[in-house]
């Protein structure tokens, strides 16, 4: 009895739930044809090699020039296509949220139905602007105005305006509405509520939220830039082609630092709003 | 006339009386106040009156027009002429008082002047000299977040005096602070009603303070008007009749030597 007592109740259901996760995930490992195999016969395959060229990092200056002018342009459409995605995002926000509704202010939060009728247009629109992937309106922008940065900031714009849109949407719908409501009621216009009332609640938000999503279109451009959209994507497509492993880990290193400082600018904005 | 209900009632949207059949009418100049017991509808009936909830039924009229069969754009122009001094004052944690203060006035002000007012305070004399009165000056630039409950509802009145409206309402306007403040808040906005000619409306839960700064006193119970007369006529037995509670009665007196207490010993 004493014997039974000592040992842990929990340990056989234990192992029989981990033997079998183990026989639920063994097929997908087949399935999927993974083979870590690959990275152990070194020095004669060719992905062993490979690997070896990616250090030390690519660092003559011809090539940090290209990698510059290519981190440029990467951030650059990354700015651009975010600026052009915002002015088409805060009106579009402005309207498909309650947060200016004056009928709302009388009626509890809830506007009139036919008020709440007519931002459905505006909500299919942003749910059609995020509903493809940038990396589909790149390719098609590439057939329409070529090779070139001007296709990756098309696509970051459209796709990026329908997230910014609907997440500021929500943003403005979820701080606290008493303020603005406040102001309506004494009379002042629904754009000025929402400035003193709402926007001081919810920038802090908006902002990380924007500053987050500008990462996003950092690495989107990147991704882009496979299908010719310029940037470092196209740079690191070339070095790959190439086998120019050092190339490619000075590239990587590059993204590396770019998102850090993503971060940093995040988290400065947020201390100095917060 | 300034305001006149006629047989006005609200209901919430769970179906809830808050306000049944209420007759009132208050000239202009006038100041009143509305005592009662918590629940008793003193809040919706300072909504009604400040067009923030239309009436479910009955009539109501505020500065000679009926709000709610005036057109959106109208309304917002009469609303102008209304200030609703809140209990707890919405406003954003993170805004300045000053900013907060001028907000008083966007109604007046056109969307060019209130986004230029964002970027730069435009009158920070005028801010300044509101709060002065209610002995705030020196939080002109703090954030909202950074005061008190009664410095905040400060904060709010200040906002309205700005704002200068004919019509003003006051909901608890006093509650957070302590007795000396409260008596001198509301003699500020007695003087300021005074020197204006601005018709006054205050429910306060401190009967002292309204028989002290208010001449005529309305009690509200249970979504109706109980009395309406001077202050000079009201008296303990009105009082008690309005806030008589059958749910709180008084405790019985204890029983005295029935029972001997003993100590336990072991």
């Amino acid at each position: 009895m004493l014997k039974t007592a000592e040992r842990d109740p929990a340990a056989l259901p234990r192992l029989l739930i981990a033997l079998l996760a183990i026989v639920l995930l063994w097929p997908g490992v087949r399935l999927s044809e993974l083979d870590l195999g690959v990275f152990l016969q070194s020095g004669s395959s060719e992905v062993g090699r490979f690997l070896a060229g990616f250090w030390p990092p690519a660092r003559d200056a011809e090539f940090l020039q290209i990698l510059l002018d290519a981190t440029l342009q990467t951030l650059a459409i990354a700015t651009a296509g975010m600026t052009l995605a915002l002015l088409i995002a805060l009106p579009a926000s402005l309207i498909a949220s309650r947060a200016l509704s004056l009928s709302a202010a009388v009626r509890g939060g809830q506007p009139l139905w036919w008020a709440q009728l007519l931002r459905w247009p505006v909500r299919g629109l942003l749910i059609f602007l995020r509903s493809v992937p940038e990396i589909v309106w790149a390719l098609l922008f590439v057939r329409a105005v070529g090779l070139g940065p001007t296709a990756g900031v098309l696509a970051i714009a459209i796709t990026y305006s329908g997230m910014l849109g609907k997440v500021y949407a929500e943003i403005f719908e979820s701080v606290d509405q008493r303020p603005a409501h406040a102001l309506m009621q004494a009379g002042s216009g629904r754009l000025a509520a929402f400035l003193y009332g709402v926007l001081p609640n919810a920038a802090a938000e908006m902002l990380s939220y924007s500053v987050y999503r500008w990462e996003c279109a950092i690495r989107a451009s990147v991704v882009m830039g496979f299908v010719g959209a310029g940037g470092l994507g196209q740079q690191i497509d070339l070095s790959l082609r190439m086998f120019a492993g050092s190339e490619v880990a000075s590239i990587l290193l590059t993204f590396f630092v770019l998102v850090l400082l993503a971060d940093l600018l995040s988290r400065l904005l947020r201390g100095r709003l917060g | 006339m300034t305001l006149r209900l006629t047989q006005a009632g609200l209901q919430h949207r769970d179906g809830s009386h808050a306000l049944r059949g209420v007759d009132l009418s208050i000239e202009a100049g006038e100041r009143v106040a509305i005592i009662g017991p918590s629940g008793a509808g003193k809040s919706s009936l300072l909504n009604l009156l400040g067009t923030a909830r239309p009436p479910s039924s009955g009539r109501l009229e505020v500065l000679g027009r009926q709000p709610w069969q005036l057109s959106g754009r109208q309304r917002q122009k009469l609303r102008t002429h209304i200030g609703l001094i809140h209990q707890a004052p919405p406003l954003p944690p993170r805004q300045r008082v000053v900013t907060a203060v001028l907000a008083g006035k966007l109604g007046q002000w056109g969307l060019a002047k209130s986004l230029l007012n964002l970027l730069y305070p435009l009158d920070i004399p005028g801010a300044r000299g509101q709060l002065a009165k209610l002995d705030l000056a020196d939080k002109l630039f703090a954030q909202c977040q950074q005061l008190s409950g009664g410095q905040l509802q400060r904060v709010g009145i200040a906002r309205v005096l700005y704002q200068a409206p004919e019509l003003l309402l006051a909901d608890e306007p006093v509650s957070a602070m302590d007795p000396v403040l409260a008596d001198h808040t509301l003699s500020v906005l007695c003087r300021h009603a005074g020197e204006h000619g601005v018709t006054l409306v205050a429910s306060l839960h401190t009967v002292e303070l309204a028989l002290a700064h208010f001449p005529r006193v309305i009690g509200l119970r249970e979504g109706r008007i109980v009395f309406d007369r001077p202050a000079a006529e009201v008296d303990r037995g009105l009082l008690d009749a309005l806030y008589a509670n059958e749910q709180l009665l008084p405790p019985a007196p204890p029983h005295i030597g029935a029972t001997a207490v003993q100590i336990p010993r072991c």
